[in-house]
């Protein structure tokens, strides 16, 4: 537990002295709220509320592209190999690598809801509890992630390709980006077996609706345990040494961790929930009433927002 | 005499086809400083990392301050202390940072701050990894080595790539720590290190250990002869170069004739008059006192560094 405690400090402590971490951390998600918030919702509280959720799931999302680049650094620098001859555990090097991310995360993410509330009157200390739920095990879980891509890949180079693979579809067919609602049905159903997706739609309902965690608790808990799944991968998979080239037979463990949300995958595309939802959500942006209930689920706000395309999604509905 | 406090019994490591260690045995008593000598892919390294715990072994047996490295590596670590070869830490850690953070890893540990002055690295206490220079980037991993206060330190190739002015400032550290009586297992490729440093040596060749002894039984094993090296115009057999009056071996290598002399005068002028006699010519001529590399060169018919 001391050197879980004490890497977690150190980790934290190398990230605020790079420079490149304040672009990543700060400068690139401020950069996305202002955008998203000022710029596609225009300010009007109700779209700000809708696109909140995705900029934050953004962000958290966000880790496992960090943490991967930095362990494969470490690696290749001979860094890893330093801590291995002393008493440190692989699931301690793993565990400090996350936990620091979350800590570096989440004053990110409250200051995202501060200026949120501050600047676009989208007050969100209701849901707080839900929201740092959700970006707790969505830092973690979107962390090991980053963890595994680590532990499968050989050089800075591959795990680059692997990042980007798997970074594009998890922000342009979750809703991160293009609210799902948007998105073709097909992309909808392939967008359903993402863990982003999940996120994505419980930030969204959290912060929209103030929705209790209680009633994301679907998503709460394939988070939880895919998060649990890809970590104990990347403690097995995980290599100190950069001559210790994984075989290849091993990236199939990759595969593994798709496994829960395969099956989510397949039980929301016949219950279709989180697609209605999504559509509810969006809808809400043209002022319409909420036209299913969920459980702990708030009427959401009435709204002043224009959106074309939420009321031609609305228009269909009717 | 003092029990060894690490013992390798007929220890071998394959990384696929290829047999790295093939039967290494040896023996370190306490306080002592135990070199392994040989060649780039000797299999000093992959012996030594069998020993701190880094890899298993895929045959043989070894004892390390009474822990089996392949079974008890995490009570291991806590009893030995090692400077790795091509290791590195963070850019952006700072120097005390690093003492502290290992430090705190060890159920027993010095005070990082008596291994800053015994390193002379008080000045750069503050400075982050990247701002220190090669040697006091060596100094920090000694000091981070010596920082659980270990029963013995595994030094792999100290001062490899580190310019001689360096190097010498690191064998005064480890001569430091053999006047306190430290057991150390050092490999090397330099034949100075070793002399200097080492209280016995295992000479390691191709997984094995070809010849083991303090260096002064191993230079007088192979008969303390003074080594002669010479380039000529004109190439000539070693066979006859070897049968010249005070020579008592001579090998070809790397387009130099080195001569093995019991008396270095007498095969000297012999040379000179069968050079004349064959119209040939000294390029050039040099003569070195007996070292381990003429060891090495005896008993492989190669040179260290090749």
């Amino acid at each position: 537990m001391t050197n879980l405690i004490t890497l977690t400090g150190m980790r934290v402590r190398l990230a605020l002295r790079n420079k490149m971490f304040f672009f990543f951390s700060i400068v690139m998600p401020f950069g996305f709220f202002f955008l998203w918030l000022g710029v596609f919702a225009k300010g009007i509280p109700a779209a700000c509320a809708f696109y909140l959720g995705p900029v934050v799931a953004f962000n958290v999302m966000g880790s496992f592209w960090g943490l991967s680049a930095t362990l494969v650094m470490f690696r290749e620098q001979g860094i890893l190999r330093r801590f291995h001859v002393a008493p440190v555990s692989a699931a301690d090097m793993l565990g400090s690598s996350v936990i620091a991310n979350f800590a570096l995360t989440l004053p990110t993410v409250l200051a995202e809801l501060l200026f949120a509330s501050l600047v676009f009157h989208v007050h969100t200390l209701a849901s707080l509890p839900g929201i740092l739920i959700l970006v707790a095990v969505g830092t973690i879980s979107f962390g090991s992630l980053g963890l595994v891509i680590a532990s499968v890949t050989n050089t800075m180079q591959e795990t680059q390709i692997l990042n980007q693979l798997l970074w594009l579809p998890l922000i342009f067919l979750s809703g991160a980006t293009i609210p799902l609602a948007y998105l073709n049905t097909t992309v909808q159903r392939v967008g359903l077996f993402l863990p982003a997706t999940y996120l994505v739609n419980a930030l969204q309902q959290t912060i929209v609706y103030s929705a209790s965690p209680w009633s994301r608790y679907v998503e709460i808990a394939s988070l939880i345990c895919w998060m649990l799944l890809t970590f104990f991968l990347s403690v097995q998979l995980f290599r100190w040494e950069p001559e210790a080239k994984i075989p290849r037979k091993a990236k199939l463990y990759v595969a593994a961790t798709a496994i829960p949300f395969l099956l989510l995958g397949i039980v929301e595309n016949r219950s279709d929930r989180v697609l209605r939802e999504a559509k509810d959500a969006f809808i809400s942006l043209s002022g319409a009433p909420r036209s299913s209930s969920s459980p702990g689920v708030k009427p959401g706000p009435p709204s002043t927002a224009t959106n074309p395309k939420a009321k031609e999604v609305s228009d269909d509905r009717k | 005499m003092p029990e060894p406090v690490l013992r390798v019994e007929n220890l071998i490591k394959r990384y696929g086809d290829v047999e790295a260690v093939r039967g290494v045995s040896f023996s370190v008593r306490e306080g002592e400083v135990f070199g392994l000598l040989g060649p780039n892919g000797a299999g000093k390294t992959s012996t030594i990392e069998i020993l701190e715990g880094l890899r298993n072994a895929d045959g043989g047996t070894a004892v390390v301050c009474g822990y089996d490295p392949g079974k008890q590596a995490d009570a291991l670590k806590h009893e030995i202390g090692a400077a790795l070869q091509s290791t590195a830490l963070p850019d952006k850690m700072r120097v005390m940072e690093a003492l502290k953070l290992f430090a705190s890893f060890y159920k027993r540990h010095r005070q990082p701050e008596e291994l800053i002055n015994r390193f002379g690295l008080e000045e750069k206490r503050n400075a982050f990894y990247s701002q220190l220079s090669g040697g006091q980037k060596q100094r920090l991993a000694l000091a981070i080595a010596l920082i659980n206060d270990p029963k013995v330190v595994f030094l792999d190739e100290p001062t490899a790539g580190l310019d001689p002015q360096v190097r010498r400032e690191i064998y005064d550290i480890i001569e430091e720590l053999k006047r306190d009586k430290k057991t150390i297992v050092l490999t090397t490729h330099y034949i100075e290190e070793a002399e200097r440093l080492c209280d016995r040596v295992a000479i390691i060749d191709h997984g094995k250990v070809i010849s083991m002894g303090t260096p002064q039984e191993l230079k007088q094993a192979s008969g303390d002869k003074t080594r002669i090296e010479v380039r000529l115009t004109k190439p000539e057999s070693d066979a006859t170069l070897k049968n010249l009056e005070g020579v008592h071996d001579c090998r070809a290598l790397n387009g130099a004739y080195v001569l093995h002399c019991q008396r270095p005068p007498q095969a000297i002028v012999a040379l000179v008059k069968h050079l004349e006699t064959q119209n040939n010519e000294l390029v050039s001529l040099e003569i070195f006192t007996p070292s381990l590399e003429d060891v090495f060169i005896e008993l492989t018919g190669r040179r260290l560094r090749d």
